[in-house]
């Protein structure tokens, strides 16, 4: 152990809560000004394809159930652990991931079909801002992702330490601010092409 | 910090929030504007959700550090993403 193990010990908690609750207040400003971004360019297609002739309903409607549904598990999750009940939090964390996974795996073959039709990010400036924008949250799933299958493995050698669960804490904040995100993703960007 | 029931009921919440919108968008029930209105108002009061039983935001003590900064994160927000499409959508309409 290092020799600062102590003082981090006394601080891990609450100190690191809020800290990382102002890195996701940060990350709230940069997605409101990716949206910002897209807001502007939504318009701006040069004569290529808009949202409408590209967008699928069935495949939002299972990205949004796998996100919303992991979203519940890692709360699950989290709850369990502060019960030091280890195994139903592993499980619960597992389901997670494996639903985040799902939700990306559907991103990625949403995105890539896109290319495929020459509809990708060089096609035009709504394009180019709508693949910044679901990249950005593709991306911050990819490190929960990450972080989660950590978590799992830390979680069956550690137990339900104190230290864990205040990563497993900050996990879940960050999770569920990635969930919010996807709401104003598809409230903004998906619902109001597929009317 | 959340107890089962909180859980449950937020996530019955979300669920109900986010099926109001999409039903409304594939059953065609309202006319464009009303529907645009709806997924607005549904998705403002879900992330209110969120906010309240996943992330321990409310009128309680323990975490007023979190609503302060949320507050504050807010403001910027609001003066940053409406003064770009405000000024942006204002020079789109000097070159039309």
């Amino acid at each position: 152990m290092i020799a600062a193990s102590e003082h981090v010990r006394a601080q891990v908690g609450t100190d690191t809560e809020l800290g990382f609750w102002l890195y996701l207040m940060s990350d709230a400003v940069l997605f409101g000004l990716i949206f910002a971004t897209f807001a502007v360019m939504s318009t701006n297609f040069a004569d290529g394809p808009s949202g409408a002739d590209l967008f699928d309903m069935k495949n939002l409607a299972y990205q949004t159930a796998l996100l919303l549904t992991s979203s519940l598990t890692i709360a699950l999750a989290h709850r369990a652990a502060m019960d030091t009940h280890t195994v139903q939090a592993v499980l619960w964390l597992g389901i997670t991931c494996l639903l985040g996974g799902g939700f990306l795996l559907l991103e990625l073959h949403e995105l890539s079909g896109f290319v495929e039709r020459d509809a990708g990010p060089g096609r035009s400036g709504y394009l180019s801002a709508f693949f910044t924008l679901v990249g950005t949250h593709g991306l911050h799933v990819t490190a929960g992702l990450i972080w989660g299958v950590t978590l799992i493995v830390q979680l069956m050698i550690k137990g339900t330490e104190k230290r864990v669960l205040s990563r497993l804490n900050r996990l879940s904040l960050f999770w569920h601010f990635l969930d919010i995100v996807w709401i104003c993703v598809f409230s903004l960007v998906y619902l109001p092409e597929l009317m | 910090m959340h107890e089962k029931s909180s859980i449950w009921i937020g996530f019955a919440l979300a669920v109900f929030l986010t099926a109001l919108p999409f039903a409304a968008v594939a059953g065609q029930w309202l006319a464009r504007e009303a529907t645009l209105w709806l997924i607005a108002l549904a998705a403002i009061v879900q992330i209110a959700v969120h906010l309240h039983f996943f992330l321990g935001i409310g009128f309680h003590r323990k975490h007023r550090e979190r609503a302060i900064s949320l507050l504050f994160a807010s403001v910027l927000l609001i003066i940053m993403v409406g003064g770009t499409i405000w000024v942006i959508s204002n020079l789109y309409l000097r070159m039309t």
